[in-house]
C-alpha cells in the first residue's frame, strides 16, 4: 500500500521518522515545486538517493568528490561503456586505483548531500512505494536515519512548522524506551547534549530552555529533532514545577522517575457494568 | 404501587478531525436515528462534504432496563472546540477517529488526542477509519505518526460497517475492563 500525500501536510522529517520507526523498505518519491528526487530505504535505513538533474553515476560522484578529473571520467566511460556502478567500482578497487572504503565514503557523502537538499522542500507531493527498490547495479550504503533527521533539523528554518509540532512548551520529555539507535551512536552537538542532560519527566521544555539560555526557536528545533529521531517522547510533567531550576538528569534519583505516561484513571463504574456493555455490543 | 427503576447512563465520546467519519460511526451502531446537529458547509476550504457537525452527534444503545450507553460525537472543526470539554465530562472513555486517507488531518488528530487526554485520563482508542479505501495509511503507521503510546490500541475501522464499529467499541471496553481489573476500587 503506497503512502501518499503533500509535503505541506506531512514533511520530510516526519516521513523519515515514520520510515525509521516502522523500519520500512521501499522508495520515497518526492516531487518538489520544480524538482524531483527519490530516496531508497531498506529496513528503515537510507541506502540510496537520486535527484533529477544530478548525475548519480559513480564516475560523476567521484568527479564531484575531487577524486577524478573530467578527463579521467571520460576515459573510464570510454573504457567501460554500459557497465554498472558496481562493475566500475570493482575494476577501480581491483586495479588499486581506489580502496573500497573510499568508494563507499564518497557514495555515502553524495547520498547525504542530496538528502539534505531535499530537506528544504516543503511543497509538493510524496509517494512511498514499499515494493520498489530501483538500485540494481548501484552501490548502496546503509545510513541510520536518526543522524540524518538530526542534521536535517539543524538546517530547518520553518518557525511555523516548529510551533505547530510543539504547540506547548510546558510539556516534559522522557527518553524513548526502545530507540532504534543507541544515543552514543548519534552525533549530537553541544547544545543538543545540554538539552539531553536535563531531560527528566519533571522538567518542562520551557524550563530546560530557560536554564540553558535558549530562545524558543532554538529549543523547539532541538526538541523537534530529538522527537523526530525517535530519541525522546513527550509526556505531561510529573508534577507542577515551582522553581525555575530544572532537575538535571544526573541528579534525579530513580524513584523520582515517574511512569512513562500519565496514569489512566479507573472509571467510576463497576466491573459488571462494563461486562454488560461488552455483552450487549457483541449481540448487536 | 408503581416502582420507578433508576436508569444508569454511561457515555463514550467519539472525537477526531473534521470529516474523519464520527457521525457515520455513531449512525452505524445507534439504535435511534442520530440526533445530529449538522449544518450546511459554507466555507470553500471545508467543502469536502455537504454538512458538518456543529455542536454534537448523539446516539444511543440500550443495554438493559437499567443501563443505557450514549455515544457523543464532537464537532470536528476547530472553531467549535469549545464544545469538546463539555462533551468529555464524565465519559467512560473516548475514540479518536482519523481519516486514514488524509495526511493533512494527522497533525490535527494529534492535537485533538492530546487535548482529550488532558481533559480526563480515561482509556481511549484510535480508530483508523476508511481502511477500505486504496490510499489508506496502515493503522500501525498512524500509531507512529500520532505518537500513540504502546499500550494504546490503534484499530482499523470502516465507519459504515457495523461489525467494524462494534469491534472498535469492544476494544475500547476491553481496555476499560483491563483498567478496572488492574486497580483496586
Amino acid at each position: 500500500m503506497a503512502l501518499k500525500g503533500k509535503l505541506e501536510d506531512f514533511g520530510i522529517t516526519q516521513l523519515l521518522n515514520l520510515i525509521n520507526l516502522a523500519r520500512k523498505s521501499g522508495t520515497l518519491y518526492l516531487e518538489g515545486s520544480d524538482e524531483e528526487a527519490y530516496l531508497c530505504f531498506r529496513e528503515g535505513k537510507l541506502i540510496y538517493a537520486v535527484k533529477a538533474g544530478v548525475d548519480d553515476s559513480l564516475p560523476a560522484v567521484l568527479q564531484r568528490a575531487g577524486v577524478f578529473t573530467p578527463e579521467q571520467v571520460r576515459m573510464i566511460r570510454d573504457n567501460m561503456p554500459g557497465k554498472s556502478d558496481q562493475d566500475i567500482a570493482r575494476v577501480l578497487i581491483t586495479s588499486g586505483r581506489l580502496k573500497q572504503q573510499a568508494v563507499l565514503r564518497h557514495v555515502r557523502e553524495h547520498i547525504l548531500t542530496l538528502v539534505y537538499q531535499v530537506f528544504s522542500w516543503n511543497r509538493g507531493g510524496f509517494r512511498f512505494e514499499p515494493a520498489e527498490l530501483p538500485v540494481q547495479g548501484k552501490i548502496t550504503t546503509s545510513i541510520a536515519l536518526e543522524n540524518v533527521i538530526m542534521e536535517g533539523n539543524r538546517r530547518l528554518k520553518e518557525w511555523e512548522l516548529l510551533r505547530d509540532e510543539l504547540p506547548d512548551l510546558n510539556i516534559a520529555l522522557k527518553f524513548a524506551e526502545r530507540p532504534t539507535t543507541p544515543l552514543r551512536d548519534i552525533n549530537l552537538n553541544v547544545e543538543e547534549w545540554r538539552v539531553i542532560s536535563f531531560i527528566n519527566p519533571r522538567n518542562t521544555i520551557l524550563q530546560i530552555a530557560q536554564y540553558n539560555n535558549m530562545d524558543e526557536l532554538q529549543i523547539r528545533k532541538i526538541v523537534y529533532g530529538l522527537l523526530q529521531a525517535g530519541l525522546v517522547e513527550m509526556i505531561r510533567p510529573a508534577r507542577p514545577t515551582v522553581s525555575g531550576t530544572p532537575t538535571s538528569r544526573a541528579t534525579a534519583s530513580a524513584e523520582e522517575m515517574p511512569a512513562t505516561a500519565p496514569q489512566m484513571r479507573r472509571p467510576a463504574v463497576k466491573r459488571g457494568i462494563i461486562q454488560k456493555l461488552i455483552r450487549r455490543i457483541r449481540e448487536l | 404501587m408503581l416502582h420507578q427503576t433508576s436508569v444508569q447512563t454511561v457515555k463514550i465520546v467519539v472525537t477526531g478531525p473534521f470529516s474523519a467519519g464520527k457521525t457515520e460511526f455513531i449512525q452505524t451502531i445507534s439504535e435511534i436515528d442520530v440526533v445530529a446537529t449538522e449544518r450546511r458547509i459554507t466555507r470553500a476550504s471545508e467543502r469536502i462534504k455537504d454538512q458538518t457537525t456543529v455542536a454534537m452527534d448523539f446516539g444511543r444503545i440500550t443495554i438493559d432496563d437499567e443501563l443505557i450507553l450514549y455515544l457523543f460525537g464532537t464537532p470536528g472543526q476547530k472553531r467549535f472546540d469549545f464544545m469538546w470539554e463539555i462533551l468529555s465530562e464524565g465519559m467512560l472513555g473516548f475514540v479518536v477517529m482519523i481519516d486514514s486517507t488524509r495526511p493533512e488531518t494527522f497533525r490535527e488528530a494529534r492535537r485533538i488526542l492530546d487535548t482529550f487526554r488532558s481533559y480526563s485520563p480515561v482509556p481511549y482508542i484510535v480508530a483508523a477509519n476508511k481502511q477500505d479505501l486504496p490510499d489508506a495509511w496502515p493503522a500501525e503507521d498512524l500509531r507512529i505518526v500520532l505518537r500513540v503510546e504502546p499500550g494504546i490500541k490503534v484499530v482499523s475501522c470502516v465507519a459504515n460497517e457495523r461489525e467494524s464499529v462494534k469491534e472498535v467499541l469492544l476494544e475500547l471496553l476491553y481496555s476499560i475492563l483491563e483498567l478496572v481489573d488492574a486497580e483496586p476500587v
